[in-house]
């Protein structure tokens, strides 16, 4: 096993191609959700959760279900509904066992299921670590990596932009441009600075 | 008749997808970046949005009233893997350009937002139209923002130059410029309507406003 590829996926993953900020994945909560640090911070967390258990589940269905059956071309509906059952389960689990946990982030769960990041690391991973119907050597690793660490890079845009966010409430912005067009200007140079990253190489 | 027309303009003016409901940001975003891309994108959601309206406006009395977002999502799945299978087929080149954002039209607010909203309590008539005019909308939006990205970012619209002797600033076919791009244009109309005091500040915002 290779560890240089794995910490090129780490890098990769939160900064050079960080999900929100070069690849617009899940944009829709990041704008929605980051008005305050606190709850940023549960929903960045409950993405990192299922993104990474996502993507052990959709790798062990493509590999022994989709792939063996020759039927890869039903992946995204597959993946979705698995998705979308296996967070109603977190949620139900969540809110019969662990109470403090589901008022910290357990709202945020069924917001997830529409999250274009989950299903866009899902998705990544097969399209990467399988050629023709077969694992590349260590994919499983990989991809678990590779989900893992995309929730990281979200929860670290969310957590920068709503630092900033909280400021700019008290901001004398003109009319039109408060709120979320305002949230679009400073996520574009976010993004902009994020770009410096591009330059790492392994 | 004069009912089906209003239901095809709002999706295109007040309600535009993109500028109005601001839903489905992430492949406005992304595949924004010229202009044939954007139209494929269009193109391809509006030919989903149709497709689903059509099925759950003709299934919505089946459908039980707790499942019935799984229901919509299985729907809505099916056409776009059909989709996915035949821009393989007939558009290979659009395909690998838009890429992952083909089979990320399932999780798009729009689609599920429309089954939710409109298609599950009209009929089938009303739905086409509101389909149409929410696709149209979604892809005249996209191609607003990718005429303005591609004109500063390339220097080109359709691949045709626009200008000798104009340096594009390459920054705004990358990812700070759609940001950007998206940003002045919202505010542009939240302008306008501040402008015309017709409507109040669009308050509502991403995926929650499906919720």
């Amino acid at each position: 096993m290779d560890v240089g590829k794995f910490i090129s996926i780490v890098i990769s993953m939160v900064f050079i191609n960080n999900f929100i900020l070069s690849k617009f994945l899940g944009l829709c909560s990041f704008i929605g959700v980051s008005r305050e640090t606190k709850p940023a911070v549960s929903m960045g967390l409950a993405v990192t959760f299922v993104t990474t258990m996502s993507s052990i589940i959709t790798w062990l269905i493509y590999r022994y279900l989709l792939v063996p059956f020759d039927i890869a071309y039903l992946r995204t509906i597959c993946f979705i509904l698995v998705i979308a059952s296996f967070v109603q389960l977190v949620e139900m689990f969540i809110r019969k066992g662990f109470p403090g946990l589901y008022k910290a982030f357990g709202i945020y769960l069924p917001l997830i299921t529409v999250n274009c990041a989950v299903l866009g690391v899902a998705v990544l991973n097969s399209d990467m670590f399988f050629s023709d119907g077969s694992a590349a050597k260590g994919s499983f690793a990989l991809s678990v990596t590779q989900g893992f660490f995309a929730g990281v890079g979200y929860l670290l845009a969310m957590i920068l932009m709503s630092g900033i966010r909280e400021r700019l409430e008290l901001l004398d912005a003109p009319e039109s441009l408060k709120g979320v067009p305002l949230a679009f200007i400073v996520a574009s140079l976010m993004s902009l600075a994020f770009m410096g990253f591009s330059g790492f190489k392994f | 008749m004069k009912k089906l027309i209003e239901e095809f303009v709002k999706g295109i003016t007040i309600e535009n997808p993109t500028f109005a409901l601001v839903l489905g940001l992430c492949p406005t975003l992304a595949v924004s970046s010229s202009v044939i891309n954007a139209i494929g994108m269009g193109a391809a959601a509006t030919f989903v949005l149709l497709g689903s309206n059509i099925i759950i406006s003709l299934i919505r009395k089946i459908i039980p009233n707790e499942i019935r977002i799984p229901c919509f999502i299985v729907v809505i799945a099916t056409f776009v893997t059909i989709n996915e299978m035949m821009l393989k087929a007939y558009f290979p080149e659009l395909n690998a350009s838009l890429g992952i954002f083909i089979p990320l039209i399932v999780v798009n607010c729009i689609v599920l937002g429309r089954a939710e909203v409109f298609a599950a309590k009209r009929t089938v008539l009303p739905s086409i139209f509101d389909a149409l005019g929410m696709g149209m909308g979604f892809t005249l939006a996209l191609v607003i923002i990718s005429t303005i990205r591609e004109a500063l970012g390339a220097g080109k619209i359709f691949g045709l130059v626009l200008a000798r002797g104009f340096e594009p600033a390459s920054v705004m076919i990358l990812a700070p410029g759609a940001l950007l791009t998206l940003g002045f244009l919202i505010g542009f109309v939240n302008f306008w309507h501040i402008h015309k005091k017709t409507h109040k500040e669009i308050k509502k915002v991403g995926c929650d406003g499906c919720r």
